[in-house]
């Protein structure tokens, strides 16, 4: 039962009225209001989870309805655990995850503390820096494809005009060493604004007071910027990487539709893995092993970081 | 203005802004290249090195909603002269007009979706958000935190279950299917956003409009609706932006009808390879409506970006 100052008044009229007052009881309308949306979470989202534990256990294949499954227990994960494909996979993911994450949170801090001085127009700068974050990762990412052509692809003509080398000396998304720095860019590219945002909003909220106090007691400016706006803004920081952390390791639209894996399978990164086990191989009961592993990992990783997370803000 | 000394010099000013400048300028690279290539001819999109100035053609436009047959040089002499611009461009490459290609009906789907989800996910969201807000809920913070928890998982770990769901109750395919399915994405971020509007309309009002005799019902749709109008609308635009972009469930669980623009774009085919003005003006049209919409609403965008977990 609620305390509200309604319902004690409508706790002290006669039953009918109140039932009058208040339509249906606030339990029967919590209810109402939350069960569709769980209802479905459970359908969309928990019952697919718990159908692909069960499938993690068979040697299903979704191509082939009508053969007879078996249980066989954990062999899968005992599989992708010995399977070198996924081992590379995973390290492509983590060569992805580290240098976009690295190359944000630099500029994406650096621009926002550029911002944070206020100059005339910052808005109108930092909305138009924003635009690439709020686009379609797959057409953006298919049009850097054509960027990226050798000879007459505007990202080799541009590097070429400042460095001097022949344009259609190097293949951005063509050869192994560079293909996964061509995602790096992109990705980097994309959702910088999205760190830079975020750190925007934790430099705007250290009040001015704090700095002037510094001022009075003469720290100078280099010592203010490690002792107060660092220490203020890592908080906030640390949630920008956790967004894109859990983000780019789910990361499949952009770098299918610019390396598709490619060349080899030098950016086959985990999800992309994932679709061709699942889609391409059909090899249904492996592939949801995987995805557990994969789903399991994310929810692993992120709880510990935010208990990190907790103790950073308690400070 | 006051002196302040926490207010930056003015050099430190000129030199923070023509940073950041630059990097604007670098950023818009790429976009301002997609708009330039929709208007050239497939082979100024080609040439090398690649031209910044040049004719503008709506070739782009024209082969992306059409499709187009080669003719004979005979058959074409013999042809009616062209009846409208887009005629003329066609005939100047000696081909004809077949027929419209699928471009405007994968538009049409996204914009069904995207609306179709966005409305149902803003309608789900604000009564649990409201519910969560008002209401007393046993467990309610593990309950939000299952609501979020469900946005971790990748796509295509849930993918493959709801492909056999989906296949299984025919709604593969189709566009309630992916109405459902964005739903079901999207309602975690609307959830959480909403309650954080709805949290900072003060109680007082309702609890005076129902000492004035309004049911609960009343309260919520003619005092607590109003008063959240705008925070529903920045909502709605995160929603409608997420169901636009979406790629990994569109590829995975369309193939024709329902199909969205995002798988559809990349796979436009030229005559021999790639036809890039076509593919720009496809993506120019597809991306500019989220472009405008991020510059109308910039001042709530910070909100939606981060999940609600930064308040202004």
């Amino acid at each position: 039962m609620s305390d509200t100052t309604a319902d004690k008044l409508a706790n002290k009229t006669p039953k009918r009225v109140a039932r009058k007052i208040r339509g249906l009881s606030d339990r029967a309308i919590a209810w109402l209001f939350v069960g569709p949306t769980i209802f479905l979470l459970l359908a969309i989202n928990i019952f697919p989870l718990l159908w692909t534990i069960n499938l993690s256990f068979t040697d299903f294949k979704a191509n082939r309805i009508n053969r007879e499954v078996k249980y066989i227990g954990i062999r899968n994960y005992e599989r992708i655990l010995g399977d070198s494909d996924i081992w590379l996979s995973m390290q492509a993911t983590a060569h992805f995850l580290f240098w976009t994450l690295f190359f944000q949170v630099l500029l994406g801090f650096a621009l926002a503390w550029l911002i944070n001085r206020k100059f005339r127009g910052n808005d109108m700068w930092t909305t138009i820096i924003v635009l690439p974050m709020m686009l379609s990762p797959a057409v953006v990412g298919n049009f850097w494809t054509f960027l990226y052509q050798p000879q007459i692809g505007l990202f080799n003509y541009i590097v070429a005009f400042f460095t001097g080398a022949d344009p259609s000396s190097f293949e951005m998304l063509g050869s192994v060493d560079l293909a996964p720095w061509a995602i790096v860019i992109v990705d980097t590219w994309m959702w910088t604004p999205f760190v830079m945002l975020i750190c925007l909003a934790g430099l705007r909220s250290i009040p001015d007071y704090i700095y002037e106090a510094a001022e009075v007691d003469r720290a100078s400016k280099l010592r203010q910027f490690f002792t107060i706006t660092i220490p203020m803004v890592l908080p906030f920081l640390m949630l920008a990487v956790l967004f894109r952390g859990i983000e780019n390791f789910k990361m499949f639209d952009l770098v299918v539709q610019l390396t598709g894996g490619g060349p080899g399978s030098v950016t086959e990164m985990a999800s992309i893995n994932l679709k061709r086990e699942a889609f391409e191989k059909w090899r249904t009961g492996y592939s949801s092993a995987f995805a557990i592993i994969l789903f399991v990992t994310v929810f692993g990783l992120a709880s510990i970081y935010v208990k990190a997370l907790n103790k950073v803000k308690e400070r | 203005m006051s002196y302040s000394i926490t207010e930056p010099s003015a050099r430190q000013k000129w030199i923070a802004g023509t940073l950041v400048i630059l990097y604007a300028v670098i950023t818009m690279i790429p976009l301002l290249w997609i708009m330039m290539t929709s208007f050239k001819t497939p082979p100024d999109s080609i040439s090398y090195p690649p031209k910044v100035f040049y004719e503008p053609s709506l070739e782009g436009y024209v082969n992306l909603f059409t499709t187009r047959t080669r003719v004979s040089p005979e058959k074409l002499a013999s042809l009616p002269p062209p009846e409208n611009f887009a005629e003329e461009i066609v005939r100047n490459r000696d081909m004809v007009i077949a027929g419209p290609s699928k471009f405007g009906g994968r538009f049409l789907n996204s914009v069904i979706i995207g609306f179709g989800s966005t409305f149902l996910s803003i309608f789900l969201g604000t009564l649990a958000a409201y519910a969560f807000s008002r209401f007393k809920i046993p467990l309610a913070d593990d309950l939000l935190f299952f609501i979020l928890s469900t946005r971790m998982m990748p796509p295509i770990a849930v993918a493959i279950p709801i492909f056999l769901m989906y296949r299984k109750l025919g709604l593969s395919d189709t566009h309630l299917g992916m109405i459902l399915l964005y739903t079901a994405v999207n309602i975690s971020l609307a959830v959480w956003l909403l309650k954080g509007f709805i949290d900072e309309i003060p109680r007082e009002y309702e609890e005076a409009a129902l000492i004035d005799g309004y049911t609960r019902f009343q309260a919520f749709y003619k005092v607590v609706l109003p008063q959240a109008a705008t925070g529903i609308a920045s909502t709605a635009i995160f929603c409608l932006i997420f169901a636009w972009n979406e790629y990994a469930f569109a590829v995975l669980l369309t193939s024709g009808t329902a199909q969205t623009a995002p798988p559809f774009i990349p796979t436009i085919i030229g005559v021999g390879g790639l036809d890039w003005p076509a593919i720009a003006a496809g993506a120019t049209l597809f991306l500019l409506p989220v472009m405008i919409f991020t510059v109308m609403l910039r001042k709530h965008l910070l909100r939606g970006i981060t999940f609600g977990a930064v308040r202004k």
